[in-house]
């Protein structure tokens, strides 16, 4: 009995989703063309980086480290300079975000042995930009050293740095970004989906008349959450799929386990969905509930930006954040192969998480009928 | 018919020949069909028609809002096709639903509307106080416009349109939703209008017993003009076909049932102790037992129902399966009678010092009564009144703030799953799935109720074929008409076959004719031994009810019988009066508390 | 079109010059109007004002690129005086808290665990080599590279902290370490790089990117949904006049917001500001304009207020974040999506607002991203009025 009564709510989630063109868009549209425009654009490896070019030396050396730059898809030539006066304007009008100055007796020192400096003037506006590319710029630098070293026999330094990186050997930021994507996707849709079925009925006036079925809070719960759920394992499959086989990220785990991992998720995301659903008394109210859900949600997800970084009181707060969980469950999983045992202590918040939102909501559910 | 005689030059509105439809070509819809009509000016004319007749898009086609697809419109002497703008600048429209900012005071509305209208400043001070005098709205200046009751936002409404005086005023459903007291506040307001400022009003309603207070009546149906002349011409060949029938030992519902079996027969209603009952042309009352006939003065309403049922049965040699559907949908009930007709008459629901407060307002101020088994029992008021708040908490919805109440012995907000099962609830507004079908909604309310297979089969055929729903089973209820929405949100409510039914304004804004087979339903189920409670603010429909209460403020004014309580507003000027009058009478008493409320 | 032509002969009927004499006092009534809507309707007030600081407050706090106490982990094999000479320049470093490890396999567990994001590993035979000049004493570094970016940040960390060593050690033993190519950095604008700096400035044009929209695009869709423009529009209410009277009291309520996240920009998060007031009054007036058009936009071709929240959600935020050039760089997204963000306007604010706050006035970038926003809101205004009609159709 409970049971039939449960389907039929949810059956009847899905028909109102699928029925209405606008809903079903908003369901499938946006989160295929999100993913593939935001995997493109969320990317921290910078490509034809503007480079200008001041080089007051014309001989051999100082070209062939020119050449290096030139050489690597990172740089880009975007002027050649022959004053010292133009690097000011070509930084201050963006036409280059670096310049690389090679003084008039670069070639000299270098034959007498005599250590030789080279400046880069870096534009530091978006210092992330200018800390990347000062990166890619050194490793250029103390490449020509070394083989400058070698085939000038001179004496190398008596230690030497091997680097390896786990789990993204190229260090491509394109395989931390888009599981991350995924996790976002699968999040709008949940939200979008669970918080504004019960304030939609709310405002239709049907909510009341569910209340007075047999159907008892839970039972409406259960039936409520079932869409997002399915709709969210669903989006969530064909992005992992996309992720893997358009975007080329390597899946080093266990399916099963990200798909626990995933359920457990949407478990506590449609809790906080139902929740707010509960709480709004408009579906105004409710869109915006969603929104600044949202937007907390992702910023302190360590989406972008490592929640390392983060004062360790906004670090407490990512704590009650499901999708903090998530990004090291969908990473995790991906790029490190993480087994289920490695990764419980991200599910059990999760389902924490998930019970703790889905009972208040049951809660509200039967005391806000006002 | 018209007089011909008036220039056309003279008339405030020409329409010739006007179409204008909706859509797309697969669900394209029709909602004016080749109308042409003439509105003379200094006088109130009517348009009227049920819901759906296309007299809100025929009014912003007139109010220049919406283009013609094709056909003419003078307005004014103006093209009002080529020309809306300066169509606008002249006339005065007040939509169905008139957009007051609600959070906005009385006073800012106006200013705003005297901006817009370009009212010069040095006027303004007499004009305001001139409206504000008319519409009784002085007091209330600085009030919210949302915290108004639902009559005097529409009096507000009104009086925005006219703060410039308008030559021509059109007014959408003004009565609509709104109470007795206001309706007949509303209604004097327009009349002082056109004699004083010489004003020409084109009025819609869906009330046919305001047809009556019309100059002139253009009659609309389905996008296509019925007829058009005064009320009187349209009740002239009816005079001598109207009867009352009585019969002292039969409930009146029993006798209606009767009498609308009957050939000569064409309607039958309920109308104070009368059964009021139109018969076909040249017929004779037919012979009863123990009835006793009365002449009667013949209503807009008769005529009517009249033209829409000798409509139908034209279609009806046209469309022979739809007429199928229709009639089916006023058969008798199949199911057996699952409560046989009880005679020990218990108390099903008991209310006693029933209170709710919303912060320091009290909605509900420790209200008592009860309901016995096989009873159908109304619960009338004015907006804001406390009704849908009783109603509220009777369904479970709402909690009391203090008093005792319970339905079938339990309280619903406690009870269990099972408990809920036995009662049925409409909510206003038919509350349906708009996006799913009609039979996909008759499933999922089946299954909500725990409806086993077979069961579930056999109800949804009966619900199709009883409510004559059978044609749309697939279409989006969204789409429905208004009366076929109100067919289905009751087919859900009785998927379980309740013992109690919750109705919420059931027949608001469905056609008269829906409303007799609603309410024949209605009375069917009672003697199956089904309580019926029932919430309406059509005070001709209080007669169908056994008992009912009138709520005023939160307060009970008058319970009883529909006779006692008009009995109750009997006074020397008023001898005999109908539930109307008694309702009006009830609520201005002294003893009343007189200040409006606003609305929750 | 049609509708044009209609307008036309309208205007030449005396009635409708007679209505357009009164166009100043029906602005003023609508300006009002809407004014008072806004200060009886706390919401409004709080999505202009509220939402601007709890966000500056979580972004300015809560994202910095800037890695600090990188959990690493130290692994010598043979620990002697040499290796723990090394460890003892990670041990003094801020961008470190350092932890040793007994044996490798430890230390690669706890990477595993995620409690390291790095691990320095020493040889057995690292002292050996290092007193053998024919050798180079290899030292071992693996990271963690889920996160490429702090990868490579903490990769470039720990060779700064390996230099140091190094040109100590030099130095101690007299003589140089010196590689034959130096390289001098000089960081213009932002000299210690902090991400504050750039994330701050980026992020008020994404919020005002935000707001501007969902402050219209609610309000016209509201005015539909409640009947209140159907009254509207049988008066004599010209359609500039109804869009004005919309966005002055708007443009207002956003210049506020906007003038309240540069104060915390400038006062709360210390963000040098370098340029002129004026300019950044003017351009951040452009900016709203084309905020405020795309939500008008979308509120008349909306028409509900649930589906204008959605669009103006979905088109606002996500692309302002993600395709402004805030956090991604635009300049690395392949062509096609390099011009899809043409029609972003916070990329123009964006720039216009990391240069006047840390470089000034820049006339060659201030101006022709100026140009482009006006081109912008032009046409999202120009769209809002072609598109609403004196008509329910």
């Amino acid at each position: 009995m409970m049971w039939q009564r449960i389907f039929a709510l949810a059956i009847k989630e899905f028909q109102a989703l699928l029925r209405d063109p606008k809903a079903r868009f908003v369901v499938i549209g946006p989160p295929i063309i999100q993913l593939v425009v935001f995997s493109f654009a969320a990317t921290f490896d910078l490509n034809h980086i503007p480079l200008a070019i001041y080089n007051q030396d014309g001989g051999q050396a100082a070209q062939s480290l020119v050449a290096r730059f030139t050489g690597s898809q990172h740089f880009e030539i975007a002027a050649r300079l022959t004053h010292e006066d133009e690097i000011k304007n070509v930084i201050d009008q963006r036409e280059a975000l670096m310049v690389l100055h090679i003084g008039p007796r670069f070639e000299q020192d270098l034959d007498s042995g005599k250590p030789t400096t080279v400046q880069l003037i870096i534009d530091g506006r978006n210092s992330n930009t200018a800390a990347i590319a000062l990166g890619y710029a050194s490793s250029i630098v103390a490449d020509f050293n070394a083989q400058w070293q070698q085939t000038h026999h001179l004496a190398a330094p008596p230690s030497v740095i091997v680097s390896r990186a786990w789990f993204n050997p190229n260090l491509i930021s394109r395989w931390f970004i888009v599981p991350g994507v995924v996790g976002i996707l699968m999040l709008v849709v949940v939200m979008v989906v669970t918080a504004l079925s019960v304030a939609r009925e709310r405002e239709q006036g049907t909510f009341d008349q569910l209340l007075v079925t047999p159907l008892r809070p839970v039972e409406i719960l259960i039936g409520k959450a079932t869409p997002g759920f399915v709709i969210g394992m669903i989006e969530g499959g064909v992005t992992i799929f996309l992720a893997v086989h358009l975007f080329g990220v390597p899946f080093e785990g266990h399916i099963g386990t990200l798909f626990v991992g995933l359920g457990l998720f949407l478990m506590s995301a449609i809790g906080v969905g139902l929740m707010i659903s509960a709480l709004a008394t408009t579906l105004q109210q409710a869109v915006l509930g969603v929104f600044l859900f949202l937007v907390h949600a992702i910023i302190l997800s360590g989406f972008a930006t490592p929640i390392a970084n983060m004062p360790p009181i906004v670090q407490d707060l990512t704590l009650i954040n499901p999708m903090r969980y998530l990004m090291i469950i969908l990473r995790g999983v991906f790029l490190e192969g993480s087994s289920f045992d490695s990764l419980i202590d991200e599910f059990w918040p999760l389902a924490i998480i998930g019970l703790v939102t889905l009972a208040f909501a049951g809660w509200l559910f039967r005391h806000r009928m006002n | 018919m018209t007089p011909q005689s008036a220039d056309d030059q003279t008339l405030a509105i020409i329409a010739d020949g006007i179409h204008k439809s909706f859509g797309k070509p697969p669900r394209r819809t029709e909602a004016v069909v080749d109308v042409s009509l003439r509105v003379v000016p200094g006088q109130v004319t009517g348009l009227i028609g049920p819901d759906g007749a296309g007299k809100t898009t025929l009014m912003r086609l007139i109010a220049g809002l919406l283009t013609p697809d094709s056909g003419t419109l003078t307005v004014l002497g103006l093209d009002a096709v080529a020309d809306p703008l300066t169509v606008q600048a002249s006339i005065g429209y007040m939509p169905q639903h008139f957009g007051l900012y609600e959070d906005l005071t009385v006073q800012e509305n106006l200013n705003l509307y005297a901006d817009l209208q370009g009212l010069p400043p040095d006027q303004r001070a007499a004009r305001f106080a001139q409206l504000l005098h008319m519409t009784g709205l002085a007091p209330f200046t600085a009030r919210l416009a949302g915290r108004l009751s639902g009559g005097m936002k529409q009096k507000l409404g009104l009086a925005c349109t006219l703060v410039r005086p308008p030559r021509l005023l059109l007014l959408d459903e003004p009565t609509v939703g709104v109470d007795p007291v206001s309706r007949r506040e509303l209604w004097a307001i327009v009349y002082q209008l056109v004699a004083d400022e010489g004003m020409s009003v084109l009025l819609s309603t869906a009330y046919l017993d305001e047809a009556e207070r019309c100059k002139e009546v253009i009659l609309l149906h389905e996008g296509r003009v019925l007829g058009k002349g005064t009320p009187a011409e349209f009740t002239a060949h009816l005079t001598g076909r109207v009867y009352g029938a009585s019969r002292p030992a039969t409930i009146r519902r029993h006798l209606q049932a009767e009498l609308q079996k009957q050939s000569v027969v064409r309607d039958a209603i309920i109308d104070g102790d009368l059964v009021r009952v139109l018969l076909d042309e040249n017929a004779q009352p037919p012979e009863l037992p123990g009835v006793t006939w009365q002449p009667l003065q013949p209503r807009f309403e008769d005529a009517f129902v009249l033209q829409l049922r000798e409509r139908e049965s034209q279609q009806h040699r046209k469309n022979q399966e739809h007429q199928e559907s229709k009639e089916s949908a006023v058969a008798a009930l199949p199911t057996t009678p699952k409560n046989a007709p009880v005679k020990n008459r218990e108390d099903i629901i008991i209310v006693s010092d029933l209170t709710r407060r919303f912060g320091t307002f009290i909605a509900v101020d420790a209200i008592s009564f009860s309901v016995q088994r096989g009873e159908i029992f109304g619960l009338l008021g004015a907006n804001g009144a406390g009704k849908s708040t009783t109603f509220r908490m009777l369904c479970g919805l709402l909690l009391p703030s203090a008093g005792k109440l319970s339905v079938a012995g339990v309280d619903l907000r406690t009870a269990a799953a099972k408990a809920r099962a036995r009662i049925g609830y409409m909510s206003q507004k038919f509350a349906l799935y708009e996006v799913l079908s009609v039979r996909q909604n008759l499933i999922f309310f089946a299954k909500a109720y725990g409806l086993n297979r077979q069961r579930r089969a056999a109800r949804i055929d009966w619900a199709l074929a009883e409510f004559g729903l059978t044609n749309y089973s697939d279409t989006s209820c969204g789409l429905l008409p208004l009366g076929f929405k109100q067919r289905l949100a009751m087919a859900c409510a009785l998927m379980h076959e309740p013992d109690i039914l919750f109705l919420d304004e059931p027949t608001s804004g469905v056609d008269p004719i829906e409303r007799r087979a609603f309410w024949q339903r209605i009375n069917q189920l009672a003697d199956q031994g089904v309580t019926i409670m029932i919430t309406t603010h059509f005070m001709d429909e209080a007669e169908y009810c056994d008992r009912l209460v009138i709520m005023s403020q939160g307060d009970i004014l008058a319970a009883g019988s529909p006779k006692d309580v008009r009995a109750q507003a009997k006074s020397p000027e008023q001898p005999n009066p109908n539930m109307e009058d008694a309702f009006i009478a009830l609520i201005s008493t002294p003893n009343a508390p007189k200040a409006p409320r606003p609305s929750q | 079109m049609n509708t044009k032509a209609r307008n036309t002969t309208a205007q030449n009927t005396p009635d409708t010059a007679l209505a357009r004499g009164g166009a100043g006092r029906r602005l003023f009534g609508l300006i009002r109007k809407e004014t008072l809507q806004i200060l009886r309707d706390p919401s409004s007030i709080a999505i202009a004002f509220l939402m601007p600081v709890v966000l500056l407050l979580i972004f300015g706090y809560g994202v910095s690129l800037n890695a600090k106490h990188i959990p690493i982990a130290l692994v010598a094999d043979a620990p002697d005086s040499q290796t723990a000479a090394l460890f003892g320049a990670f041990d003094q470093s801020t961008y470190f808290s350092p932890k040793t490890a007994p044996n490798l396999p430890t230390a690669e567990r706890w990477m595993l665990n995620r409690t390291v994001d790095a691990i320095v590993h020493l040889p057995s035979d690292f002292s050996a080599k290092l007193s053998n000049t024919a050798n180079q004493a290899p030292v071992q570094i693996i990271v963690n590279g889920v996160d490429a970016n702090q990868a490579r940040l903490t990769q470039a960390y720990i060779q700064a902290a390996w230099q140091g060593w190094l040109s100590a050690r030099a130095t101690a033993a007299g003589h140089s370490a010196d590689q034959p190519v130096q390289v001098a950095s000089r960081i213009w604008f932002n000299p210690e790089l902090r991400s504050r700096d750039y994330l701050v400035p980026g992020l008020i044009a994404v919020i005002m990117t935000l707001i501007g929209a969902l402050l219209t695009a609610l309000v016209m869709a509201r005015e539909w949904e409640r009947g209140t423009l159907e009254a509207l529009m049988v008066t004599p209410v010209h359609l500039n006049e109804l869009l004005l009277g919309k966005l002055i009291p708007y443009f207002v309520l956003g210049m506020g917001g906007m003038a309240l996240s540069v104060s915390m920009a400038i006062w709360l998060f210390n963000v040098p500001f370098l340029g002129s007031p004026w300019i950044l009054i003017l351009t951040s007036a452009i900016f709203l304009l084309t905020a405020l058009g795309m939500g008008l936009f979308i509120s008349i071709v909306a028409k509900n207020q649930f589906v204008a929240s959605l669009i103006a959600i979905i088109t606002t935020f996500l692309p302002a974040f993600m395709l402004s050039g805030f956090i991604f760089d635009i300049g690395s997204m392949p062509g096609w999506l390099q011009n899809l963000t043409y029609i972003v306007s916070a990329r123009y604010f964006i720039v216009i607002l990391h240069t006047l706050f840390l470089a000034g006035d820049v006339n060659g970038v201030i101006w022709p991203n100026t140009l482009a926003m006006l081109a912008i809101a032009a046409f999202f205004l120009g769209a809002s009025r072609r598109k609403i009609r004196k008509s329910l159709e």
